[in-house]
């Protein structure tokens, strides 16, 4: 049994309405019993999953108990944490992808510069970023099942591992037998984020591409976990379905995991729609205000979850949500391959629905000399600045908080 | 009886300080250095993960820097490890890069709670012990294993109070009482401990050393949160030293109905 079953069950719809109907003293109740929650997942409406409801509410949004929820958050966090932001960076390996996704950058049928970087000028780019601090490091590319393959990632990882204490991957879902190689590597951490939880607007929003398989998607972290992946990391998309709802069912996503994939590190990442190629726009609103309250939302039902926060969020932003319960950034990001150091510029070529086009139309979307982003960042800051903010704000910068050792096979 | 306090003794070593303490989740390792040398404790336990362990002098990754070996011992953990094997192979590279053989044995394969693994540490401690390692190991306060873990020649064994950052104080106490009245090695309680008052109550009970972190890592001012606990563990020590008076269920009268019955 999977999650998919469980979650088939869940009154998500029941749970919405709970949250939208939530009274003071709901709300109330949950911030007293925040920390010590036992959120249980059974198919009625008893759910446990009532208090993470409540704090994700409207009636929760009311100034005086998002600022008790942040103060909850902060003290939940900082007993669990510490005074201690871990730092990592992602790399893009590849931005050629067989998907349409509406919202994406890399979307197959945007006209955009594509390269998949060679095994060497991914250790170039690494290099880079290994020269800037970072020790934790995030290998991410489009799912391309030719480019992207299982052989080049599990090369990528075996060539990384020396000089990397800790590689995660964020790219197209696999097999658990075809993870395998890649964790003998040396990869230690699969992210895969659902987009979205509502089935409606995920089949929307994936019009071709295997990543139309919902299910699927959704049962890659068990897969990734029988591979021996022993960081997990999840999130939704906020932008494409009421965030109220993606809490509701990423918390039981997360309580899922906790349990079946008990030896796994679980982390949950909050990302924003961002403009991106394509120029889609988000589908419902998501405002900083409410963005703090989901962030503190998840602190308070999960006490021991990593939450992790990328560049995607503006520097002001980021700097308000760090003591309210986040314990991952990125800083410093490229979302493009090569962006760090111009590898792949050579290879760059442009295509259209998964096609080479020639000679390069004009560009929808054009970098220049440099392939296309995935989505614009907004907190431009150097990874120095960033650890140097973080010291100001009496948080530890850690850029190594793991051992190869600890990955060997 | 005794009038002067007496010292730990873990095995070939002697501490004034029964106060040990952890270095994780200080907001600077400036911070942390400053709490360590206020806290009087010597021995300090450092997670090795965190550390350069190539042998490199890694700024990146330079927690070791902070603990100065002129005025503590160095106690390596092998935090992060989920199996023996892993926690071994750490604890090798570890050894390596720090010159010490000195351990404190953690398996926790669940990272939400950070219990230690009974199984896979009883495993590590037999194997680190025959490759010379003076192993320290973090357990939950099980008195049978504490016994299987001296039998196979861990230095101590480190019973939790509760599970690490909790702050709940000694919720375990039955059990850790059993293990100390039955230990031939020191007794140090580990984890849980929240306020000043927990570790006099471990030390009152006779645990022979308590290890504390988050307690003082996360305080507003951590320089007098690490005075107050030794203050605590000295005051706990000094009474289980002196003896308690034993606990009644019933006041005593100073008077005796009784006492007539002396009447002459």
């Amino acid at each position: 049994m999977s999650f998919v079953d469980q979650f088939d069950q869940l009154p998500l719809g029941e749970l919405a309405s709970y949250a939208e109907k939530a009274t003071a003293a709901d709300v109330e109740a949950a911030l007293a019993r925040s920390g010590s929650t036992r959120v249980r997942l059974a198919p009625n409406r008893r759910s446990g999953l009532e208090d993470c409801a409540a704090l994700v509410s409207p009636a929760a949004a009311q100034p005086q108990y998002l600022e008790a929820m942040a103060r909850r958050a902060h003290e939940l966090t900082v007993r669990h944490f510490g005074r201690v932001i871990r730092l990592f960076a992602p790399l893009y390996l590849s931005n050629e992808c067989i998907n349409i996704c509406k919202y994406c950058g890399f979307s197959r049928d945007n006209p955009i510069l594509r390269v998949t970087l060679t095994v060497e000028q991914v250790v170039a780019e690494a290099r880079f970023l290994r020269e800037q601090g970072f020790r934790h490091i995030l290998l991410v590319a489009g799912e391309h099942p030719h480019f992207v393959s299982g052989n080049y990632l599990r090369d990528c990882a075996a060539r990384l591992h020396p000089e990397w204490p800790s590689i995660s991957l964020e790219v197209g879902p696999m097999e658990a037998d075809e993870y395998v190689p890649i964790v003998q590597a040396g990869a230690e951490g699969l992210v895969v984020y659902q987009e979205t939880y509502d089935r409606t607007v995920y089949a929307a929003m994936h019009a071709s591409g295997p990543k139309k398989n919902f299910d699927w998607r959704l049962e890659t972290p068990e897969r990734a976990y029988a591979a021996g992946f022993k960081r997990l990391g999840i999130g939704a998309l906020l932008g494409l379905a009421p965030w109220r709802n993606e809490a509701i069912a990423l918390a039981a996503h997360l309580e899922y995991l906790l349990k079946k994939c008990w030896t796994a590190q679980v982390t949950v990442s909050v990302p924003r729609l961002r403009p991106a190629a394509g120029e889609f726009q988000p589908l419902v609103d998501m405002s900083d205000r409410d963005l703090v309250q989901f962030v503190c939302a998840l602190r308070l039902t999960f006490p021991e979850v990593g939450i992790v926060l990328s560049t995607r969020e503006s520097a002001k932003l980021r700097d308000g949500l760090v003591p309210l319960g986040v314990t991952m950034m990125s800083a410093g990001s490229h979302t493009e391959p090569g962006g760090y150091t111009g590898q792949g510029t050579k290879e760059l070529h442009l295509t259209k629905g998964g096609h080479l086009v020639k000679p390069p139309l004009p560009l929808v979307e054009s970098e220049g000399e440099h392939a296309t982003v995935q989505f614009e960042i907004a907190d431009n800051r150097t990874p120095p600045e960033v650890a140097s903010r973080l010291e100001a704000m009496g948080y530890d910068p850690v850029w190594k908080d793991w051992d190869a050792v600890l990955n060997e096979r | 009886m005794t009038d002067k306090p007496q010292r730990l003794r873990i095995a070939d070593r002697e501490f004034n300080s029964r106060l040990i303490m952890g270095t994780g989740k200080f907001s600077s390792g400036a911070a942390m250095a400053a709490a360590l040398e206020a806290s009087g404790a010597e021995l300090v336990t450092v997670a090795l993960r965190r550390a350069d362990l190539s042998g490199g002098k890694d700024k990146f990754a330079n927690i070791l820097q902070f603990v100065d070996p002129k005025k503590h011992v160095l106690l390596p953990n092998t935090s992060g490890a989920r199996t023996a094997e892993e926690a071994c192979r750490l604890a090798r590279l570890g050894r390596e890069a720090t010159n010490c053989s000195w351990l404190k044995l953690e398996i926790h394969p669940d990272p939400r709670y950070l219990l230690p693994d009974p199984v896979e540490t009883l495993k590590a401690a037999e194997t680190l012990v025959k490759e010379g390692f003076t192993v320290l190991p973090y357990i939950n306060a099980d008195p049978v294993l504490a016994k299987r873990l001296e039998d196979v020649g861990c230095a101590t064994v480190m019973p939790l109070g509760s599970p690490i950052g909790s702050a709940r104080g000694i919720e375990t106490r039955a059990s850790i009482e059993i293990i100390i009245k039955q230990a031939t090695v020191p007794v140090v309680v580990d984890a849980g401990l929240g306020a000043p008052s927990h570790a006099a109550e471990a030390m009152e009970m006779g645990a022979d050393a308590v290890l504390v972190n988050t307690a003082i890592a996360v305080a507003t001012d951590p320089v007098r949160m690490a005075v107050a606990f030794k203050a605590a563990v000295e005051a706990g020590r000094a009474a289980f030293e002196i003896g308690l008076a034993p606990k009644r269920r019933e006041a005593e009268a100073t008077s005796p109905l009784t006492g007539f019955l002396d009447d002459r």
